[in-house]
């Protein structure tokens, strides 16, 4: 299936119809940008011009005050250090999050694609089906293993959590990926007398640039966007970024500061729309791999 | 083992043959050790865990007494968990089918050899790369009627023009769905464009002399032939409604009331802050059937039954 080909009708000149495709993707184009213009030129105003209305307008009196103040003295509830606190923590949530989800899948993909061990694909079924199950199912039993084990509300615990929920996915695109290895390339390796680990460092992971790929893109935006586990399992001094952003618009008393509502919200996109853009269509990619396609 | 070689001493024996085939699986038994271990004591120990605790009469912390399904009755008597029920029914109805229309019509005429092509898919598809919690503060800024879109609409002439409905009790949780589309219309569009890209060719030109009109080519050959595509997408949409709980708490924390309530909320409320654990994983449980009953045909068909490598 190639992407790049356009097809379907070709046109010839601008007729009615054509001006209507373009008058539909255009309107539909400004309603998926209307949250961002928003969000943008709120974040650029001061308060007095954001209570006259207008939501839309630029700015009149441009200031990065609300960037500065989102940054570092927002409130998120009795602490004022802004979200710079969020970012830092979802920084050091992500980072081993994402190696260690991605080296287990990469094994198991491995594993699974090219050893027949009995009951692995018992196992895998087992997990795939998990992937479906709401985390609702496991959460609270997961809280008491992880405060019986004393390591409740910590890096380690959150970065497990994001490990073990992240499997399903993981070891899917691995296992998919390297069915479409040649299997001779396996078996010669084999003939030469290669185990299990050697093979899969000399011969297969050289081989897996295209799927790290994918599995950091997805990886990366799922993580830093996640706020059910960070919730649940960091704890209050390793509150990743969403959590922290939610907590500075939801819960401010008194009269609330828009525009360090969005310049924080603003912030806490930034991550995972600097991977979107510079991505492409790496990251539709993943996304339909990760989820189904075999 | 051993007894096998006895009638077979003098050629390489079967039993030492499965012997050394065992000792080179070994290391990749062991590397799929601790995934097994995670599957059954997280995927299959917890969740048996929570359901046993649905049976218990536990508030603050597990108990293991035995109530029957009494939690299950109090649970269906429950106002927020009926609410929380038919909230959830109203947006999968509403999110899935308005992904697809959304993503189907963009993607046909994405296809019409348009120019921009790629900047247009770029901005169809960038609200799926942000968390909930940023689509829901983002949204709820928008249609906040005190300076979002009514304002803005008073504000150029039209003086009665109402639209509350974040602040609505009866319609609150349509604007979620708004937010809700708004986040996954691009990226049904870019799996059913993949789709749209993989049609073959000759097939316009054979409808082309036959004279057919092209939204008639679409609708009875290619959303056919876009099947597996639909599937894709649906299978992806559903997970992400039955997750649904960042965008409420974002957008409107259950609110107005309990008017946008959903069952993960019921859940993580009842679990973490109502201190009603077997209530809360009462729900989980209903949550838990309701899934499996719709998906468990589906993931056997797809990956349990054609094993091995082709799968």
């Amino acid at each position: 299936m190639s992407l790049a080909v356009p097809q379907g009708r070709r046109p010839r000149h601008l007729t009615v119809g054509r001006i209507g495709i373009y008058a539909l993707l255009v309107t539909a184009a400004l309603f998926f940008m209307l949250p961002l213009w928003i969000m943008v030129v709120t974040s650029l105003k001061p308060m007095e011009e954001i209570r006259l209305g207008n939501i839309l307008a630029l700015p009149a009196a441009m200031t990065f005050e609300a960037w500065t103040k989102a940054w570092s003295s927002a409130c998120t509830g009795l602490e004022c250090n802004g979200i710079s606190v969020g970012f830092w923590n979802s920084v050091r949530i992500l980072i081993p999050s994402v190696i260690l989800s991605i080296m287990a899948g990469a094994i198991n993909g491995y594993a699974l694609s090219f050893w027949r061990v009995k009951g692995a694909n018992v196992m895998f079924g087992v997990l795939l089906l998990g992937a479906f199950i709401p985390y609702q199912v496991f959460l609270y039993p997961l809280v008491r293993m992880f405060s019986l084990s004393g390591i409740y509300n910590s890096l380690t615990c959150i970065v497990l959590v994001h490990v073990i929920f992240g499997l399903p996915t993981m070891t899917l695109l691995f296992r998919n990926y390297y069915a479409g290895l040649p299997i001779e390339l396996f078996k010669a390796a084999r003939i030469d007398g290669g185990g299990f680990w050697s093979i899969f460092f000399r011969v297969i992971l050289p081989m897996s640039t295209p799927i790290l790929v994918v599995a950091t893109i997805l990886q990366v935006t799922g993580i830093w966007n996640d706020f059910i586990f960070g919730l649940t399992f960091a704890g209050r001094e390793n509150l990743p970024m969403t959590v922290q952003l939610n907590n500075i618009v939801n819960s401010t008393q008194g009269e609330r500061a828009y525009n360090v509502d969005m310049a924080a919200t603003m912030l806490a996109a930034l991550v995972p729309l600097v991977v979107y853009f510079v991505s492409g269509r790496w990251f539709v990619r993943g996304i339909a791999a990760g989820a189904v396609k075999g | 083992m051993d007894t096998i070689s006895i009638h077979a001493p003098s050629v390489p024996s079967g039993s030492a043959k499965i012997r050394r085939r065992v000792k080179t699986r070994l290391p990749a038994a062991i590397a799929l050790l601790p995934t097994a271990l995670i599957v059954l004591v997280v995927y299959i120990g917890c969740m048996l865990w929570t359901v046993r605790l649905s049976f218990t009469s536990s508030t603050l912390l597990p108990k293991l007494d035995w109530v029957g399904f009494a939690q299950y009755s109090r649970l269906f008597a429950n106002d927020r968990f009926l609410t929380s029920a038919s909230n959830i029914v109203i947006f999968g109805a509403l999110f899935i089918s308005g992904c697809l229309i959304i993503g189907f019509l963009l993607a046909v005429f994405i296809d019409q050899n348009v120019r921009g092509e790629g900047l247009f898919r770029t901005i169809f598809l960038y609200p799926y790369s942000m968390s909930f919690v940023v689509t829901g503060v983002a949204w709820q800024w928008f249609l906040n009627p005190g300076l979002g879109l009514q304002k803005l609409v008073r504000d150029m002439g039209f003086e009665s023009f109402t639209f509350d409905w974040l602040v609505n009790q009866r319609m609150a949780i349509y604007t979620i769905v708004i937010a809700g589309l708004w986040h996954g219309a691009g990226l049904t569009m870019a799996i059913l464009l993949a789709g749209l890209r993989g049609v073959d060719k000759d097939l316009w030109k054979a409808a082309k002399v036959d004279g057919i009109p092209t939204w008639r080519v679409y609708t009875s050959v290619v959303l056919p032939l876009l099947r597996p595509m639909v599937v894709t997408a649906v299978v992806l949409l559903t997970t992400g409604v039955v997750k649904l709980y960042d965008l409420v708490v974002a957008m409107t924390l259950g609110g107005p009331g309990i008017a946008t309530e959903v069952p993960a909320k019921f859940v993580m409320d009842h679990l973490f802050e109502r201190n009603n654990i077997a209530l809360g994983t009462a729900a989980a449980t209903i949550m838990l059937i309701t899934v499996v009953s719709v998906l468990a045909p589906w993931v056997y068909v797809r990956y349990v039954r054609p094993q091995g490598r082709h799968a």
